[in-house]
């Protein structure tokens, strides 16, 4: 029995305490780290009502196709876009190097128009069957349009009736440029010179060849971390995780003694679970999150604290060890229980009601108490049991209490029951 | 027991927290809050230059794009300095090209920079926030009292969430009073605040329930209290203390970014400490006598 027990206990504090070493490390980093942690933009864009395009459920879910087109274009890894209430999008754009751009390419009507000299849109976007950006004979950036059947008739009849006169392209009702006409375009192609650079013309082009925006989109909130401030964030936040979690452990061991030591190796495994189940369920890690993480280790010792003080009133009362253990953990349980369960409904509200970083703590909070339960009660339970039955000591001091003094004085205090 | 009476010098402790919520509801209406971005609307921008710049330097750029009245801050503590490379200015509401625009400004004005943090809130956003963020608070009490009235009954449940108030107001007084600012994530950690003190309260009258089927006649309701609060004390003290200890270790190590945040749930969770050990079991026995057995 004895025996049973310390092969029982060496394996579980050995596998746990290995299991730790080994993959805290690749855990915490390859969790999915949220913008505040590894820099990146978050957008939020709302759809304007004007005269001619009204917001409606069909204008904004093309939106978001168009949006997640440029993004692809744009070779953005992760993006996550997604429509918030009636007429917003949320756009978020991790580790975007350049996030002005990516914010001026997101929002852009980009509306094309080809007017002749009176004024009139002969062509637009529509019209387009693919656009691309290269270089002309001299090497300047130009944007070569490849126009669909009909807009291939359009331009050929464009550019017939004006043969010595200017047309002008139009981007959102800006003139691009206004080339000269010298002979009819016939085979369905043009080209649009102007831009700045390269780059500028390889917007250009992903612009017109993901389509023009139905509605009218505006920035109306913007947060970008720079990737500085994330590694600034991400360092402080592990170190905060560190001291935390010592001091936790420093406490635990010197009010608990061996059944401290017995909560902190399970505390690892908490930690551990905490983290792999949260790769497992792809949950993002944020800055409030860690925190979240942190805090939940201070709770889920309460869990121990709890079966622990219930523990030693036992031994007070008279009861071995064993005895108390098991008692001990049976009346706590639904002390942990009711009181986990509240917390478990407050981070439920988070989660309902939050977005972005706020989600993430709840998500941190919520997955922590309920692997908080397993580990502090299922884990501690085996490991003491294992503990107590290994016969290392009968003396409950090792644990933390003070050992039954029989009111009278013939007895040396252990309970001999 | 001769443990000092908690449920007998319920006055004094009482009279506690109406002096800390009388001054915490002045403040509220006279101070008001200070509320971040989140919920005015309004910009933040982060940025460190290659070369030190002076607040005139900056000053001077914002003024050319009507902005001359934003708060502008060198270096990243409160340290006095003329010249440093970090800059936070903080604009009123402008749009995100508005924001643009003077970003380049200061670019090709002051020098090369690197952005650490930007963000620009357009006016809508921040009503919405006010308002989903007390319908949480409100909606995790409703769910509370559910919950208590299920597993306990409707007088722990009445009391333990005059006890939730409480701290929630209290948090809130610390804000007012102290004028931090208060952004989205204080709703995160109101509402932690409320799960974790009613932690604190479910384990006393956890104690009150269970003592009562050993209740002996010539034991007064209020020992039982007394009694079941002392109990529980370690406990409270313990939990409270690894707590707090994980909180004042962000607090203090976790960055600028969630220092408002950690405080929050600092002096939340103390407050609830308080409240679940000094306050919660003379409320129940309060609510058994006016609302009858």
């Amino acid at each position: 029995m004895e025996g049973k027990n310390r092969v029982k206990l060496l394996v579980s504090v050995l596998a746990i305490v290995i299991a730790f070493a080994v993959f805290i490390k690749p855990l915490a980093s390859t969790v999915k780290q949220g913008l505040d942690l590894q820099g990146g933009t978050h957008v939020v864009l709302q759809a304007q009502e004007t005269p001619e395009s009204k917001v409606d459920d069909d204008a904004i879910n093309r939106s978001i196709q168009i949006i997640s087109r440029r993004v692809n274009e744009l070779g953005l890894t992760e993006p996550v876009i997604q429509r918030q209430g009636k007429d917003k999008i949320i756009v978020e754009l991790p580790g975007v190097k350049d996030p002005e751009q990516a914010i001026a390419m997101l929002g852009k009507t980009a509306m094309l128009e080809f007017k002749d000299m009176e004024g009139n849109t002969v062509l637009t976007g529509k019209d387009l069957k693919d656009s691309k950006a290269s270089a002309d004979q001299s090497g300047q950036p130009v944007v070569t349009l490849q126009f669909s059947d009909e807009g291939a008739k359009k331009f050929a009849d464009l550019t017939a009736r004006n043969v010595g006169r200017q047309i002008a392209i139009l981007l959102d009702g800006k003139v691009l440029t206004a080339p000269r006409v010298s002979e009819p375009i016939t085979g369905g192609n043009a080209q649009i010179t102007g831009s700045k650079d390269a780059k500028e013309a390889e917007h250009l082009a992903i612009l017109l060849r993901s389509g023009s925006l139905p509605v009218k989109l505006e920035v109306v909130e913007n947060r970008t971390v720079g990737p500085t401030l994330g590694q600034d964030a991400k360092d402080a936040s592990m170190k905060a995780f560190a001291i935390g979690l010592a001091g936790v452990f420093l406490f635990m061991l010197l009010y608990y003694r061996l059944a401290g030591l017995v909560a902190d190796i399970v505390l690892l495994l908490y930690t551990l679970l905490l983290l792999a189940v949260m790769k497992g369920l792809n949950a993002t890690l944020t800055l409030p999150g860690i925190a979240g993480i942190i805090l939940s280790i201070g709770m889920a010792v309460d869990a121990n604290v709890l079966i622990f003080e219930r523990f030693k009133e036992e031994i007070a009362n008279g009861k071995t060890l064993r005895a108390a253990v098991n008692s001990g953990f049976s009346r706590a349980f639904t002390t942990i229980l009711d009181s986990n369960v509240t917390t478990l409904m407050a981070a439920a509200v988070l989660f309902y009601l939050g977005t972005g970083p706020i989600k993430g703590f709840a998500v941190t909070l919520a997955l922590g108490v309920l692997i908080s339960m397993f580990t502090a009660v299922t884990v501690t339970k085996f490991i003491l049991g294992a503990f107590i039955g290994s016969n290392f000591t009968k003396n409950p001091a090792w644990f933390g209490a003070k050992a039954f003094q029989p009111k009278a004085k013939d007895g040396k205090g252990e309970a001999a029951r | 027991m001769n443990k000092f009476s908690i449920v007998k010098h319920a006055k004094i402790f009482f009279s506690i927290t109406a002096v800390v919520l009388i001054v915490g509801i002045v403040s509220m209406f006279t101070r008001g809050f200070n509320l971040g971005i989140d919920f005015t609307g309004g910009s933040i921008l982060d940025i460190k230059f290659d070369q030190p710049v002076s607040v005139a330097q900056v000053r001077t750029v914002l003024s050319d794009h009507q902005l001359g009245s934003s708060v502008i801050q060198l270096g990243s503590s409160d340290q006095q300095v003329e010249t440093s490379q970090s800059v936070l200015i903080r604009t009123g509401i402008i749009s995100d090209s508005q924001r643009v625009e003077v970003m380049n400004d200061l670019t090709s004005r002051l020098g090369k920079n690197e952005v650490l943090r930007v963000e620009n809130v357009g006016a809508t956003v921040g009503g919405d926030l006010v308002k989903s963020a007390i319908g949480a608070v409100v909606l995790s009490w409703v769910l509370m009292i559910i919950y208590i009235t299920i597993r306990f009954e409707l007088r722990f449940a009445l009391a333990a969430i005059v006890a939730l108030i409480i701290d929630v107001l209290v948090t809130l007084t610390w804000f007012s009073v102290l004028h931090l600012e208060i952004d989205s994530s204080f709703v995160a950690a109101l509402l932690t605040v409320v799960g974790y003190s009613v932690n604190g309260t479910i384990v006393v009258f956890d104690r009150i329930r269970e003592n009562l089927h050993t209740h002996r006649r010539s034991e007064s309701l209020g020992d039982l209290v007394d009694t079941s609060i002392w109990q529980t004390m370690t406990r409270s003290v313990y939990t409270t203390l690894t707590t707090l200890f994980a909180v004042v270790a962000i607090f203090l190590f976790g960055g600028e970014t969630i220092h408002n945040f950690s405080f929050a749930m600092l002096v939340g969770f103390g407050s609830g400490f308080y409240t679940s050990t000094f306050l919660a079991g003379s409320m129940w026995l309060f609510f058994r006598k006016k609302l009858g057995r």
